[in-house]
């Protein structure tokens, strides 16, 4: 992290200012003498989800509450659209700031869409104005507005009340959502489908959010940035996802991804990302002494077989090429063809369902690219965090 | 997918409970009342009246005691409502003196002592009077409310709390919107045995000048009139019946709706 926001190293990055600072904030509790959280410096930018992630205890909800003076900072400044909060008027601040935790705290004796409007209705918005927007953010959320407008709290699901958490955090269109574990207490397949559902929203709405978890897979999926905080919220590692995984700053951050790490490093990365290689590639009307000869010379057990529009058809080998048979008529057809734009992940299924140990990669048009090799896969799990971990 | 409940908190149990025993005794209280009227009634026609008896019955009189132990059962509600749920509110709140549970103790001890002795302790500070009676029933109900009102406000989950304090609504707001409505159905619960126990006590308020029907009573117990003694306590349990009755009706509208 830069402190000089017009650094040259931020050329890349938004140059403009962060909208939310922490500056050196440091958080002790009474009759504690370590602080909760330590001289922490971070600056959550635009229009980011910034995921706090950390084991236990690490302080990263005490962070989070930080931001909008849940827990009021023992030393330091926190700047808000480039405005010093630190000693303003927190229920001011708070409005401005969607607020969802795990428990979701609805209240029960509101109904969904008082429980809604209860930001705007601090806010002494009209009362029309809040009856649509009421409608529109339970729309907004996958709940029908005539439905579940004038249900009471104790009518819903976990997962019902939290997309109504959700939307009464997002009540009095703040730029700004905090969320505290907000998934945390919801069983996996609704949070699955809760987490899907909110990065949709997301990438309408383009909130300011700042996501505490637990889960690594949670924040690996959620996050455009990741925190991973160790004791007293000491950033141990902040980067994207995708650059953790494969380049985890030390040994605590390695033993926090744990042994799945290297797993999650192919959701997120794409074949357009990694070097293709070029077995030899032959046509029908490529002889078959030729074709062996070539196959002979490169390192690949197979060869790619393309048709007259260059486009694969089938993995061919040594005994395909003895036998007489059709060369197409093969068992290692190639059915899927992948695109620079798919995952690894996905490469790697289609590599173990064709038993060919490689794809073919296409583009857009369907012609051959080159090849993606489970070898290559393993050179890039097994290098990397090697590397990173003995830093 | 309700079995996700994230907001279950085992906590609120007591307060359903006393919606359901609430909602019965909607039903049952009129029963009784009924039934105790008609035994009075019979009481009152098939009993014969010697002079003494017709005296002490005499229906004017016997109204006038009502009245008053009704007016000294009623004030001292209100001055028990008056004290004890501001008193739950203040040492409940944050950063309140820790004075919760002592206070609670202290009133405790205060309910161990007989009645008869608190009376006759208010007597030797205030002196004769209604006014004394109420005070010495209101020390005395204060407990229940009191405790029920920390209870209840305790018991609000805190993590809807959080949530209003998240979404900028400063300590009072959360207090009005939030933590009273949240409370009310146990406070309310409070009350209603307040409420009783002033009816009740109220037949002591003869001791020290506060009239009533316990001057019936007792007139009854000196003369060894037991047909006075019945009709004086029956009519004391339907004030009471009558009072927890309307504390029944307010405890069921006044809880918010949403409340399981």
């Amino acid at each position: 992290m830069n402190p000089n926001p017009q650094g040259p190293q931020l050329e890349e990055n938004k140059v403009t200012t962060p909208k939310i600072s922490l500056r050196n904030v440091t958080k002790t509790y009474s009759g504690v003498d370590q602080p909760a959280v330590k001289d922490l410096d971070l600056d959550i930018a635009s229009g980011e989800i910034l995921v706090l992630v950390g084991p236990s205890g690490c302080g990263k909800s005490t962070t989070l509450r930080l931001i909008n003076r849940m827990i009021e900072p023992s030393s330091g400044e926190i700047i808000f659209d480039g405005e010093n909060v630190t000693n303003s008027d927190p229920n001011e601040l708070r409005r401005r700031m969607g607020y969802v935790i795990q428990q979701v705290g609805l209240f029960p004796h509101r109904t969904i869409a008082e429980n809604i409007a209860v930001v705007p209705k601090s806010l002494k918005w009209p009362k029309d104005r809040i009856r649509a927007r009421v409608d529109e953010l339970l729309e907004l959320t996958g709940m029908d507005p005539n439905v579940y407008r004038d249900r009471y709290p104790k009518e819903l699901s976990g997962g019902q009340a939290q997309r109504v958490g959700v939307a009464r955090a997002l009540g009095a269109e703040p730029d700004v959502l905090l969320m505290d574990e907000p998934f945390g207490a919801i069983d996996p397949i609704t949070r699955f489908n809760l987490q899907n559902e909110f990065l949709r929203l997301q990438s309408e709405l383009k909130k300011t959010i700042v996501f505490v978890t637990h889960d690594i897979d949670e924040a690996v999926k959620m996050g455009d940035r990741i925190a991973i905080l160790r004791d007293q919220s000491e950033i141990a590692q902040l980067d994207t996802p995708e650059a953790i995984l494969t380049n985890p700053a030390d040994a605590f951050v390695v033993d926090f991804l744990g042994s799945g790490a290297v797993l999650k490093t192919l959701t997120l990365r794409r074949l357009r990302d990694i070097q293709l290689v070029h077995p030899p590639e032959i046509t029908e009307q490529t002889g078959r002494a030729d074709a062996a000869a070539q196959l002979r010379q490169s390192d690949f057990p197979y060869a790619v077989l393309l048709d007259d529009t260059r486009r694969p058809i089938a993995w061919v080998d040594q005994k395909n090429l003895d036998s007489s048979d059709s060369l197409d008529s093969n068992s290692r057809r190639i059915p899927v063809k992948l695109q620079p734009e798919d995952t690894l992940q996905e490469a790697l299924s289609v590599m173990l369902q064709t038993s060919a140990g490689m794809s073919a990669v296409v583009d857009g048009s369907g012609q051959y690219l080159g090849t993606c090799t489970i070898q290559s896969l393993a050179e890039l799990l097994t290098d990397q965090p090697v590397d990173g971990a003995s830093l | 997918m309700s079995t996700t409940n994230v907001v279950d908190n085992p906590e609120t149990l007591p307060a359903r409970r006393n919606q359901s025993v609430s909602q019965l005794d909607l039903i049952v209280i009129p029963v009784f009342f009924v039934l105790l009227a008609i035994l009075l009634t019979v009481v009152w026609i098939y009993s014969d009246f010697d002079g003494t008896t017709t005296s002490i019955l005499e229906p004017d009189r016997l109204w006038t005691q009502a009245q008053e132990q009704i007016t000294v059962a009623l004030w001292s509600t209100v001055l028990v409502i008056v004290l004890a749920i501001p008193l739950g509110i203040l040492v409940t709140r944050e950063g309140a003196p820790r004075l919760k549970n002592n206070l609670v103790t202290v009133l405790g001890l205060g309910q161990a002592l007989p009645a008869y002795g608190l009376l006759v302790l208010f007597f030797v500070a205030f002196g004769q009077g209604t006014l004394t009676v109420v005070l010495a029933l209101a020390a005395f109900a204060l407990l229940p409310v009191l405790r029920n009102t920390i209870v209840g406000l305790e018991q609000v989950d805190k993590s809807v709390i959080e949530a209003g304090k998240g979404m900028g609504l400063n300590g009072f707001q959360r207090l009005r919107k939030i933590e009273l409505p949240l409370a009310v159905p146990v406070i309310m619960g409070g009350i209603r045995t307040a409420t009783i126990i002033n009816v009740g006590m109220a037949t002591l308020a003869y001791l020290i000048g506060g009239g009533g029907l316990g001057i019936t009573i007792a007139a009854g117990l000196k003369l060894n009139r037991p047909v006075t003694i019945l009709v004086g306590a029956l009519l004391v349990a339907l004030i009471a019946l009558a009072f927890d009755f309307i504390g029944g009706l307010a405890q069921r509208y006044l809880r918010p709706k949403g409340l399981s």
